[in-house]
């Protein structure tokens, strides 16, 4: 079939190219997987009724409510009221939509609700070699499977809607090659923010990245999944993983996985989408996951950020550092540990797994938040919550005194309610720490769930392998 | 559908010298709960124009007099990373900008620019230096010779996707584009052959 190496990345590429790129035009490129939320999809819909258009493949298609939902409990009803008029009317217009134009929607009150970029893998959607589209950023996390997975605006999710097709300029490659392993207490988000550290917040804008390597294949598929989804702070297009048998564990059994014959045939061809040995890259960078430590960003992007243990750097000649240490209120030359906290928010698209809970339940375990601290857990999608509850998780967070909620971005993008205060610092396993992204003025350090549950029962930023027996 | 061209966008400009404006300080995410694309050009830059109170930040460079009216954007490195909300775009342009001159752009906020008219304008650092400095001052970007200049003569190229430049000098929209493949979609979807999900 192939008859050069390829990449994963040019392999997924090539196989979804309904018409190549021409002098005039680019390629006319498939989407197979099209997931939608109620806040960059209703000027799509919009565009939709204008023009007369249907909605070309509802079954491709799936919606769900998370970014502006409230993660307070539900009333009698079983649902949980949206007091906000505005996020009610958004919230309602996603359900309008979806009626209409027939896809399906996981709304308020579903057992299958969540996060989009949490339930897609988790009901088995999600699947090596596909391309899947989505407007937000944070659709980067489909690659962990080996899928092509990128996000898009809404005019391109009107032209999804409406064609199943985008017209895609051919991105360049990038090979993120991690040796080593993590060390214990060191995990997916701080070898993420590493890379984002290294290449910085613009050093991969234009390529799509590969993880390669033995630290890569080391990870679970939720780990995989917060290293891919934190490509787009690097500024890449996509980040991908090359499918193995880690990722297809993870997808046998689940709802809309393959089943039977249509299982062994989906492996069969998933096993052949591996960067062949003599493939090339455009670019290749190489990062050592041994010499890693926990991580933590002090500025305004995830790109400035240092050891746990590590000192603030001088801002001299770096004008952005020094606005954003201003912002933050941070000294350089000092290190951040021991420096008191206000709130600790565990959650988003990028940490809120079950992995991510039991990894903040190993240190919340008979400790307790000191006074004055508020500690938000969030879980990803409602089937995490379920598990979480299962395993009993949530007694463990709520015996420590911290809040418990229904599932949803939350805090990471606090348009649903949840906000850091003015001025108040917030550790959070979110992926964003720009300026006012948790709250008007709120000053973000972003970490991993270790972390972040460090310093939520400790009221301070703290080192997390101190509290791990 | 078509779309008004786009040749020639002549206007004063205005400096944000901060590199990595991200696309939660061009639209704070608590605007993003409406249901149209109209208005937002009121919570452009809303956290950085405006106290708590409401009341202008005077010193923003948005909120001094002479940016009254100014319809191109001078602003550092890698502008419009982060979020994939095209609010960003529509607050922009929204606000009566036409052009945004940096020396790269992210890559969402760039697609998301080009589909609604705003031109982003990729410049080298030292031809950047050059507009920074002239912050106020009227440019010229001219999209058909891709250059963009001061009135002092200085003249820069610029890059543009060929698609994308004949999309915006003709009017012509995306998706009618999209919709005219029909053909090659349906061929695409029946075709035997690969294992398809």
């Amino acid at each position: 079939m192939t008859t050069r190496p390829h990449t994963l990345f040019t392999k997924v590429w090539d196989a979804h190219v309904v018409r190549p790129a021409t002098a005039e035009a680019p390629a006319l490129f498939y989407v197979d997987l099209h997931l939608i939320h109620e806040v960059t999809s209703p000027q799509a819909f919009t565009v939709l009724r204008e023009r007369g258009l249907r909605v070309r493949r509802p079954e491709r298609t799936l919606a769900t409510m998370d970014h502006s939902t409230p993660t307070t409990p539900p009333g009698s009803d079983g649902l949980v009221p949206v007091a906000d008029p505005e996020r009610r009317r958004q919230i309602g217009r996603l359900a309008e939509n979806c009626a209409e134009f027939g896809i399906r929607l996981y709304p308020m009150g579903s057992e299958r609700r969540g996060i989009v970029h949490v339930i897609a893998p988790e009901l088995g959607l999600t699947q090596p070699g596909m391309t899947v589209a989505c407007g937000d950023s944070h659709t980067s996390t489909h690659g962990a499977f080996g899928a092509l997975a990128f996000g898009i605006g809404t005019s391109e999710v009107a032209h999804v809607l409406a064609t199943q097709c985008l017209l895609q300029e051919r991105p360049k490659t990038l090979a993120v090659e991690v040796s080593g392993r993590l060390a214990p207490g060191v995990t997916a988000k701080d070898l993420i923010l590493g890379v984002i550290g290294q290449i910085g917040t613009s050093g991969a804008t234009g390529y799509v990245i590969e993880y390669r390597g033995p630290a890569i294949r080391a990870l679970s598929m939720e780990q995989r999944m917060t290293v891919c989804n934190m490509s787009i702070e690097a500024g890449a297009r996509a980040g991908m993983i090359a499918p193995d048998d880690t990722t297809f564990e993870y997808i046998a059994g689940r709802p809309f996985a393959p089943q039977g014959a249509a299982w062994d045939r989906a492996v069969a061809h998933w096993r052949t989408l591996p960067t062949d040995d003599d493939a090339t890259f455009d670019r290749a960078v190489h990062f050592d996951a041994s010499a890693l430590e926990p991580m933590i960003t002090y500025g305004t992007n995830p790109g400035m950020v240092i050891p746990i243990r590590g000192a603030v750097p001088d801002p001299a000649g770096r004008p952005a550092v020094d606005k954003a240490l201003r912002y933050m209120g941070i000294e350089p030359g000092r290190p951040l540990m021991g420096r008191p906290v206000d709130v600790v928010f565990i959650g988003s698209c990028t940490n809120a797994r079950l992995s991510d809970l039991r990894q903040a339940a190993q240190v919340f375990r008979g400790r307790h938040v000191p006074a004055g601290v508020r500690v938000l857990i969030v879980p990803g999608s409602q089937q995490v919550k379920r598990e979480a509850e299962a395993e009993g998780l949530d007694r463990i967070f709520l015996d420590a005194g911290a809040e418990w909620r229904e599932s949803g971005c939350s805090m990471c993008i606090a348009m649903n309610g949840d906000l850091v205060p003015p001025g108040a610092y917030a550790v959070s396993t979110s992926n964003r720490n720009f300026e006012g992204r948790q709250g008007p003025l709120a000053r973000t350090l972003l970490v991993s769930p270790l972390t972040a549950a460090a310093a939520a029962v400790t009221g301070r930023i703290t080192d997390p392998r101190e509290l791990l027996a | 559908m078509t779309r008004d061209p786009i040749r020639l966008v002549t206007g004063r400009s205005v400096v944000l010298r901060a590199a990595d404006i991200d696309t939660d300080q061009i639209i704070p995410a608590r605007f993003l709960t409406g249901t149209t694309r109209d208005g937002l050009g009121g919570r452009l830059f809303a956290d950085w124009r405006y106290r708590a109170d409401g009341a202008p930040i005077a010193d923003f460079a948005l909120n001094r007099p002479e940016a009254r009216g100014a319809t191109v954007l001078v602003a550092g490195d890698n502008f419009g990373c982060g979020s994939s909300r095209e609010h960003a775009v529509w607050a922009l342009a929204d606000y009566g900008f036409r052009a945004v001159v940096s020396t790269r752009f992210a890559d969402i906020f760039r697609s998301n620019a080009l589909k609604n008219g705003l031109l982003p304008v990729a410049l080298d650092a030292a031809s950047h230096a050059r507009f920074a400095a002239a912050g106020g001052g009227e440019v010229t970007v001219d999209l058909e010779a891709q250059t963009v200049r001061l009135p002092d003569g200085f003249e820069a190229p610029f890059a543009i996707e060929p698609f994308a430049k004949y999309c915006l000098l003709h009017g012509v929209d995306e998706l009618e584009f999209l919709l005219r493949g029909e053909a090659a979609i349906a061929a695409y979807e029946s075709a035997p052959g690969g294992w398809r999900p």
